[in-house]
């Protein structure tokens, strides 16, 4: 755009807005990867075919929008202005909420939310429970913004940030103000931005890099993600902040392959941040320079490791190297090079607009601000919830989470992702922050949460963080290669009653083991899974080893599948699923399993409606 | 050989020809052939001056690569922690057992390649089966079957 300045970019602000002032009714659909599962392009574009059909378009729009984050109840339609929430909207439904709630302005029963617990029905978004209790200062534009328009990003006070950084801010000013606001890395360690961010503009080399870490390999977590994919431009802006306190001239974007959808949006940020010359040359007319690239992941957990990320943009295999030299001193090509993860970066404009003193009101004394988790696994509401620093897992799990399907009991919460533990019933009350996790035995990571019932194994949740990573420990120390391989087959035999004496003990000592020699981070935490369920749940592991039972029922080689005499009612569903031929009988007479021929699929299990396959 | 070249041509003309450059082409060359060819990654060891070893290396490590041909569809199921503990290991073993392949095989008759995906982000959908990129959210059991009929109906169905 040509004579691109500060004073510009408020002047496109301004018209922006006041063509939004006399804003017409716009659809909102979400645009999240959930809901695209759900199918919501389709959707979407049906709210714009039936719009032209009724001749709507000059007072009615439609946007997809960044993901809302209540998943469960995809595709999600909210109606601006005023905040009307529909949910589970399927193209069969589009006709009438445009000739009801459009047009006769007349709320649709069938699409809205019901409270389970009071089983009232909620018109607003804003009223929902899983919004009420959150704060959404980085994820709350996700709804509002059309992540490829770059309008509507400035028009919610978009880039105003960097304006502020570039028009009366020095370099040492924002990196100080950072450090105020008390800001800490949502990657998972938790260190200091502000401190991180002066160590690298404290070294006296020309070329600096910066890199966005959205290599999101956490099984369970996806802020990142969709904050990608939702608001790519609060990343870049927080990347130019970043950039100009550090005078970098040059950034990178690395992501997952996994994430076509993030891949697509950010990219089309990126071009379009270009245009308004947010990127690039002389930026807003002034002399700082900045751009970014983005770099594909291939699919491999540890690249999410700062050293082993640098050798994947590098275009090396992504294998960890020895720290110190850290990657502030020497890192991509040797040079001094900033790492933070998306949601880091995303917090930087909002501390820059909002001052550090008012963001750092949020959290508690040494978690400032808020966190993004994803709330997954046994758990009514699953989505992204954003709540301030130290709410307690309580509130989050059932004031927020809508508590456990089907009324069960809730047994554990697993955070931190393959490098984290899991926390148990007791510590329902514990408040969230980086210390309260870690001295549970787990650690923040990046926000994965994922709950867990009366019917979930933690002996086999063990096994299934240590299978993960023994398939992507990298090898290169001896003492995570193996000490991973052994711990999966000690919980392995304990998962199939061949657990002995002793074995509990021997794990504890080659978890600790595993965890000291090891160079990078996936080796030092691989241990925390077994170490955390151990400590919690040591009873649960002794009844693998002594009673050879598995008491959630999970664990095959320890059940046994039979059929409840008093509850079958002769309906014939087992039967048929069973591709074993185990089950006889005949119609409304009781059915028999015969165990020689059960090969535990689990098939009658789910088919039966009456609850009469018993799991012992 | 001649068609791979070609290909490649086509592939590699869109890189710079730099040894950093190796991820991005490989990604290209996974996308166009579904797999890497043996030749093709001779061509790239050429073309960008890398030992093959190298290449071959690099190609190994990382999950998205793969060093056979796959099947027509290709289906993957996420086992994330949150599909994990709402069953997906079930689901798996039903996959494996109705196509009579382990994970990362590819049926007799080249219809169907078995892959795992440690998280694909969309847990409220979970247990998620993908195929050829679409997905099948709150998997079952007893759906599976249906599924693969969907891409391989019977003989018996088809006439």
């Amino acid at each position: 755009m040509e004579g691109m300045n500060i004073k510009k970019l408020e002047d496109i602000r301004n018209e922006i807005s006041k063509a939004r002032v006399d804003q017409k009714t716009c659809i909102t659909v979400c645009g999240g990867t959930g809901c695209h599962a759900y199918g919501c392009l389709k959707v979407a574009q049906a709210f714009k075919d039936e719009i032209k059909k009724q001749k709507l378009q000059d007072s009615v729009g439609v946007r997809t929008t960044g993901c809302h984050g209540f998943c469960e109840r995809g595709p999600i339609v909210v109606i601006q202005p005023g905040g009307i929430f529909y949910q589970r909207v399927q193209i069969k439904d589009i006709k009438e909420v445009i000739s009801e709630t459009i047009i006769n302005k007349k709320i649709l029963d069938s699409l809205l939310y019901v409270d389970p617990k009071t089983e009232e029905k909620i018109i607003y978004e804003r009223e929902v429970p899983f919004y009420k209790k959150q704060e959404r200062i980085i994820f709350g534009n996700n709804g509002f913004i059309d992540p490829t328009e770059i309008k509507d990003y400035i028009a919610l006070k978009g880039y105003s940030a960097i304006a502020k950084v570039l028009r009366n801010m020095t370099p040492q000013q924002v990196i100080e103000e950072i450090k105020k606001s008390g800001l800490r890395g949502r990657g998972g360690a938790g260190f200091y931005t502000g401190l991180k961010w002066e160590i690298t503009s404290k070294s006296q080399e020309d070329i600096k890099y910066l890199v966005c870490n959205c290599d999101e390999g956490d099984p369970g977590a996806y802020m990142d993600r969709s904050l990608l994919e939702g608001n790519p431009h609060s990343v870049i802006e927080g990347m130019l902040i970043g950039a100009y306190a550090i005078e970098a001239k040059e950034g990178f974007i690395y992501v997952r392959d996994e994430y076509p959808l993030a891949v697509k949006n950010i990219t089309i940020a990126i071009d379009q941040a270009r245009d308004y010359s947010l990127l690039g040359e002389k930026i807003l007319g002034t002399d700082f320079s900045f751009d970014i690239s983005i770099s594909k992941g291939a699919g491999a957990f540890v690249s999410g490791e700062e050293s082993a990320l640098l050798a994947c943009i590098e275009g090396k295999i992504g294998i960890p190297k020895q720290r110190p030299p850290y990657p502030a001193q020497k890192g991509l090509r040797g040079k001094p090079t900033n790492i933070n993860n998306v949601e880091t970066w995303a917090n930087a404009p909002i501390i820059i607009n909002e001052g550090a003193k008012k963001y750092s009101q949020t959290g508690t004394n040494g978690s400032k601000g808020t966190k993004i988790f994803s709330l997954v696994g046994k758990i009514n509401n699953t989505g992204l919830v954003e709540v301030p620093m130290g709410m307690t897992l309580r509130e989050i799990i059932f004031d927020i989470g809508g508590g456990i399907p089907g009324g069960k009991e809730f047994k554990a919460v697993q955070t931190g992702g393959p490098s984290g533990g899991c926390i148990p019933k007791k510590l329902l009350d514990l408040p969230i922050d980086f210390e309260s996790l870690t001295e549970a035995g787990s650690m923040m990571g990046s926000g994965g949460m994922i709950v867990m019932d009366k019917n979930t194994c933690m002996v086999d949740v063990a096994k299934y963080f240590l299978n993960f990573l023994r398939d992507e420990s990298c090898g290169k120390c001896l003492s995570c290669r193996e000490g991973t391989q052994r711990m999966w087959e000690i919980v392995t035999d304990i998962t199939e009653g061949k657990g002995k004496e002793g074995d509990l003990d021997f794990l504890e000592a080659l978890a600790k083991a595993t965890r000291d020699a090891s160079m990078c981070g996936l080796g030092q935490t691989a241990a925390n899974p077994v170490l955390s369920t151990i400590r919690h749940f040591r009873d649960e592991y002794e009844a693998h080893i002594r009673d050879k039972k598995c008491p959630a029922g999970v664990c095959k080689e320890l059940i046994q599948y039979s059929i409840i005499e008093e509850k079958c009612t002769g309906c014939l569903a087992c039967l048929k699923v069973c591709p074993q031929e185990a089950i006889s009988g005949e119609l409304k007479k009781v059915h028999v399993l015969d165990q020689s021929k059960c090969i535990k699929c689990g098939g009658c299990y789910e088919a039966c409606n009456f609850d009469a396959i018993k799991i012992e | 050989m001649q068609c791979e070249a070609s290909e490649f041509e086509s592939i590699i003309k869109n890189h710079p020809q730099e040894k950093k450059e190796l991820i991005p082409i490989l990604q290209d060359i996974q996308a166009k052939f579904n797999y890497l060819p043996q030749d093709v990654l001779v061509m790239v060891s050429n073309a960008l001056k890398i030992p093959l070893i190298d290449v071959i290396s690099v190609a190994t490590f990382y999950g998205a690569f793969s060093l056979t041909p796959r099947g027509k569809h290709v289906i993957t199921i996420c086992m994330g922690t949150a599909c994990h503990v709402r069953g997906a290991p079930m689901i798996l073993d039903e996959f494996k057992r109705k196509l009579d392949i382990d994970v990362e095989e590819t049926t007799e008759d080249n219809m169907f390649t078995l892959e795992t995906v440690n998280c694909l982000g969309a847990c409220a959908l979970g247990p998620i089966v993908v195929i050829d990129g679409d997905y099948y959210g709150q998997m079952k059991i007893r759906k599976a079957d249906k599924l693969i009929k969907k891409f391989r109906p019977d003989k018996k169905e088809q006439s």
